[in-house]
């Protein structure tokens, strides 16, 4: 369907040019008529040069796609067309490669007969993959082969084809299994030697069987030594030494003639452009381009997973060669693609020669996140923490042009790391050493997510290695950096109590790495948490209170002041006043309510510990000592004070009335109540507005009574959460009475 | 800005106990990361190291056997533990190596597993080349090229040396199990593309990771200190220093020779312990230089980079590269390396 649309595009923009002999179909016209509105939409606002500049890509796929279409549909009497046809085949895959579908049609093509063979030579010299082949295209190929419709010098030229394609054929086992075929295709002597090349490719060791020796060895006595036979011959003899007696010349020959030649160049112009097949040969990156060599192997940062042959057979005595090129009892792990099968075979699994691997690998990491076994783990280590210091772009000087590589590094193992709900610890020893170097802006996301999974450990012992260099590119650094420290803090903070409270529930079964205390542990928290708060007070003061800042503050301590409920751990550590008196005299009322919200999640937290403490009666070593009680207390009641009462500041803080006085400000008292409080004045009008919509000037001293319950229910009804949870828990409404009463003074 | 003292905060818990709350039962991951932090958190390198004594070989071996270690050019590599190797097979590391060399070199053709190539790989063992009996030994991968007319069969051509080596590697032993051999120095001669098929067969079958060491200018002027503290019989270089301007087009290089036996006075003037160095004395001793150089051409050294430093020991260049000159200091100029790749991996 889709190549319908495009066929019929093409043609239009050739009728539309004028050059065209095609003949259109109205109803085609309504369809491309859409596919054009859409392309010329996303184009709009482009000249006409441009476009069609532009077009000539589109147009050469298009055409591309017209080709593929006629060549399948078979020869029409019209010769010029199809020379025209396959120029275009021609061109294209030589520029950029086929895609598996085109190279499946042309090889049904050019194996079915339709053409004659000039054609097909062509044809197959111009299958050249931009990705992958598909097995199957294989499969469907070797059986045109048996309906016999093209000549020899056509199989020929496809078994040379697909020698010099093997390496690109996404998967070799259905190809395997036509191994007898193939075997018996020996028996042509022209297609012979090609054919050994092929069965060499192919051969494992279960192919080797006596009868096939014995056809060897009959071959060979037919045609005499011919190389080809010879190879194939060594490599059985290899894999089954026993069953070869004869002995093979040991002299070093070329066995086979270079089949892959007529692709030999345009393979080797494509590689570059298509990384990401897989067999790429072992690319030597040298001296010359960089001035450390940086990479000795492959395209990509991570080893490919490949299963450890070597150390386990390195373990028996006697080591038969053949053997790693043969599994046994095993199961390897190219063969692992589901998590059954991971259960099934995780007492046999194989483990990656490079253990870097597992990265690339979700159901390998479940395997190194139960194992318990230390050497995959400091394999893991040391991989991990010196790719990290040689890709890191800030690290050392001169590498600079890989930061897009490094992200995407950074980025898979943060992946591994949100998977396992842990850090890494050679990302931490990394830290140790880039944090100091770093500038802030170089993957900052990603670093600073690291930093988010250290693992739990001593903050004082982490402090100077770490948050030390940190604070001082928090205070140096802009608004929008302080920010996004504190929410890596804060995801830090959770990473930690959730490890935490795992630790206490699971601490008779499991063997920790780290063998805590829960006072310890709980110390570590807390210091964290103050240190969170020292650069909290800080910065609210560099920023001057901006709201933004405020946001991420307070989301940080939605988390602590919920320590002892969300996560059972005794903790509640309090909010410094350098950030709770800027949150109560913000003029914002989200954060405002977001403070009410986390005064009465402190205040559950703390009745809650305050009534375990009482049930269990004994004073345990982690009961809250009075001052954290009092200074809540103290935080609730400049809060009633504030909102409610009328009666800011009488406690704590004391402002001289003086100061207020020569400042014209007379009425402060009520000037923090919930009705003149700056962050809702907004709130205020518009609730008395709405009483009396058309009157000019409102009056706010009115708000009281019953009009300030009204007034409440308003707040509520706007979505102020947090006010309404702080009002309930905190206020008792029975006393409603008493306190509207205050409000008239 | 409020001073954040932690100390103050530490509410319920006795603070001399802290410490003894973490890592109780270290397993050797945690004690990397131990060994890591100290070295993040205090001054990296030790203030005092010895001065290298005489032969430090072990008394049954020939000195004269590692003749040809010398007077090489080495490019130097930092190594992570290896996995899983075993002495006691190095012929079948010879083969296996053989077929991998063969195989990248000879990609697309086919090729014989065995020894149907036309080189030669050769593991040995550098018995004696060790600090410590704690030290795993030394061994050595050459790659020769075997020549295919038989009559000139005992004349084999070395085409790549490497060694690996461990001198004084203690720090970096106590961290790893028993399935690791930690050679965490490894010297390299001979063409870069040998040195990379080789290494990448390295990390695809011990599981670890070469990084190329580079010596920063700090670590040079130690060498230089150290290297002219060596007792000589006879100086066979002088002992020599090149800056390095950096201005463009081109950088601008400053060679500074000393008459070694200048070098050794100078030396002996600023020394004051006596069989160490310490960090004062390696200052004291560059700037001995940069102001007599300066009283003549009026050019502050210690603005430029140095890049290089030879003596009659040994040379070094900051790209990782030396070469060791002295049979007599072979296992302390090594031992130094060892703890700047031991440095670099951890």
């Amino acid at each position: 369907m889709s190549s319908q649309k495009k066929v019929n595009s093409w043609t239009r923009k050739r009728t539309s040019q004028g050059s065209s002999s095609y003949q259109t179909r109205l109803s085609a016209w309504r369809i491309q008529e859409d596919l054009n509105d859409s392309k010329s939409l996303s184009k709009r606002g482009q000249n006409n040069t441009v476009e069609d500049y532009e077009g000539t890509d589109d147009q050469a796929e298009d055409a591309l796609q017209i080709a593929l279409r006629y060549f399948e549909k078979g020869p029409i009497k019209t010769s010029q067309s199809k020379e025209k046809h396959l120029k275009t085949v021609e061109n294209v895959a030589w520029k950029n490669g086929l895609t598996a579908e085109g190279i499946d049609i042309l090889l049904s093509v050019a194996l079915s007969g339709k053409f004659g063979s000039a054609v097909n030579t062509r044809i197959f010299k111009c299958m050249i993959p931009a990705t992958l082949i598909s097995e199957d295209s294989v499969v469907k190929a070797v059986s045109w082969l048996c309906a016999g419709k093209c000549s020899g010098s056509t199989k020929v030229l496809f078994y040379r084809w697909l020698i010099a394609m093997f390496d690109f054929i996404d998967h070799k086992e259905q190809i395997n299994l036509l191994y007898g075929f193939f075997f018996a295709s020996l028996q042509d002597d022209t297609l012979c030697p090609y054919v050994c090349h092929l069965l060499y490719l192919l051969t494992k060791k279960e192919n080797v069987k006596p009868f096939r020796v014995r056809k060897l060895l009959d071959l060979q006595a037919k045609m005499g030594m011919q190389p080809h036979l010879q190879a194939l011959l060594s490599l059985y003899k290899f894999f089954v030494p026993t069953l070869i007696s004869v002995s093979l010349p040991m002299r070093k020959k070329m066995y086979f003639k270079n089949s892959e030649n007529p692709w030999k160049t345009a393979l080797l112009a494509l590689r570059p452009r298509n990384q990401e097949f897989p067999s790429e040969p072992l690319k030597l990156m040298l001296a010359n381009v960089h001035p450390i060599k940086r990479k000795w192997n492959s395209h990509s940062i991570i080893p490919v997973l490949n299963s450890c042959n070597y150390s386990k057979e390195s373990r028996k005595k006697r080591m038969n060669l053949s053997d790693y090129f043969s599994s046994n009892g095993s199961f390897p792990l190219e063969q692992l693609k589901s998590f059954p099968q991971l259960l099934q075979n995780i007492h046999c699994l194989e483990l990656p020669s490079q253990m870097g691997a597992v990265l690339n690998s979700s159901l390998l990491l479940h395997y190194i996140n139960c194992v318990r076994d230390e050497s995959v783990l400091l394999r893991l280590y040391h991989w991990l923490s010196q790719t990290l210091q040689e890709e890191c772009t800030w690290y050392k000087v001169n590498n600079y042009d890989h930061g897009k590589e490094f992200a995407n590094f950074l980025d898979t193992i943060l992946r591994a790391e949100c998977f396992l709900q842990e850090g890494f610890y050679s990302c931490e020893a990394f830290l140790y050493k880039s944090l100091p170097l770093w500038d802030g802006l170089c993957c900052r996301s990603q670093f600073l997510q690291l930093v988010s999974w250290i693992p739990f450990s001593s903050f004082s012992e982490v402090k100077p290695l770490l948050f030390d260099h940190l604070s001082r590119l928090f205070f140096t650094s802009s608004i929008f950096f302080k920010c996004s420290v504190l929410q890596c803090l804060k995801e830090l903070l959770q990473n930690w109590l959730l490890w935490l409270s795992m630790d206490i529930h699971v601490k008779s079964v499991r063997n920790s790495p780290l063998e805590t205390t829960l006072g310890g542990s709980m110390n570590s928290v807390s210091e964290l948490i103050r240190y969170v708060g020292w650069l909290s007070t800080t910065a609210v003061r560099l920023e001057s209170n901006r709201t933004f800042l405020l946001h991420f503050i307070l989301d940080f301590y939605e988390k602590v002041c919920d320590i002892y409920i969300n996560y059972s751990l005794p903790l509640v550590v309090l909010f410094p006043p350098g950030v709770f008196y800027p949150a109560l005299l913000s003029l914002d009322s989200s954060i405002l309510n977001q403070l009410c919200y986390i005064m009465d999640r402190y205040h559950k937290n703390l009745t809650a510990a305050k009534k375990n403490e009482f049930v269990h009666k004994t004073k345990s070593e982690f009961s809250f000592s009075s001052k954290t009680y009092q200074e809540f207390n103290q935080y609730l009641t400049a809060m009633v004070g504030c909102l409610w009462t009328s009666r800011p500041f009488q406690k704590g803080i004391y402002i001289d009335s003086e100061v207020l006085g020569n400042d014209s400000v007379a009425e402060y008292k009520k000037s923090l109540n919930l009705v003149h409080h700056p962050a809702f004045l907004s709130y205020t009008v518009s609730f008395l507005l709405q009483e009396c919509p058309e009157e000019r000037k409102v009056n706010m001293s009115s708000i009281r009574g019953k009009k300030w319950n009204w007034y409440l229910d308003y707040l509520f009804s706007e979505g102020l959460h947090g006010l309404k949870h702080f009002i309930r828990s905190s206020i008792h409404r029975s006393s409603v009475l008493a306190e509207s009463i205050n409000h008239q003074h | 800005m409020d001073s954040y003292d932690a100390s103050k905060l530490t509410p319920r818990q006795d603070a001399s106990s802290r410490f003894k709350d973490f890592f109780i039962g270290a397993t050797p991951l945690q004690k990397r990361l131990e060994s890591v932090r100290k070295q993040t958190s205090f001054i990296p390198t030790p203030p005092r190291r010895k001065i290298p004594q005489g032969s430090q070989l072990q008394e049954d071996v020939d000195p004269q056997k590692f003749a040809f270690l010398l007077h090489k050019q080495w490019t130097l590599y930092s190594l992570t533990p290896l996995y899983k190797f075993s002495y006691t097979n190095f012929k079948e590391y010879s083969k296996l190596l053989n077929a991998f060399i063969a195989a990248e070199k000879q990609k697309g053709l086919a090729v014989e597993v065995g020894d149907d190539f036309n080189i030669k790989v050769i593991f040995s063992t550098l018995m004696g080349v060790k600090g410590t009996q704690r030290d795993p030994e030394a061994f050595l991968v050459q790659i020769l090229s075997k020549s295919q007319l038989p009559s000139e069969h005992k004349e084999e051509k070395v085409l790549w040396t490497g060694w690996f080596c461990c001198i004084f590697g203690d720090s970096l032993l106590e961290t790893v199990s028993e399935d690791f051999t930690c050679l965490p120095l490894f010297l390299a001669n001979g063409t870069e593309t040998n040195t990379a098929i080789i290494g990448t067969w390295f990390q695809k079958t011990f599981d670890c990771y070469f990084r190329p060491l580079a010596i920063n200018a700090f670590n040079l002027s130690w060498m230089a200190a150290m290297w002219t503290a060596c007792k000589m019989d006879h100086y066979m270089a002088t002992t020599e220093f090149l800056w390095s301007v950096p201005c463009s087009p081109h950088s601008l290089d400053i060679s500074y020779a000393i008459h070694p036996e200048d070098a050794k006075a100078l030396w002996d003037s600023v020394h004051k312990t006596p069989g160490e160095v310490t960090q004062e004395e390696v200052d004291l001793f560059m700037d001995c230089l940069y102001s007599h150089f300066h009283r003549h051409f009026k050019i502050h050294l210690s603005a430029t980079r140095l890049v290089r430093v030879s003596t009659s020991v040994a040379s070094a260049h900051t790209d990782g590269k030396i070469k060791i000159l002295c049979p007599k200091y072979l296992i302390g100029v090594l031992a130094y390396l060892t703890e700047l790749a031991v440095f670099q991996i951890e």
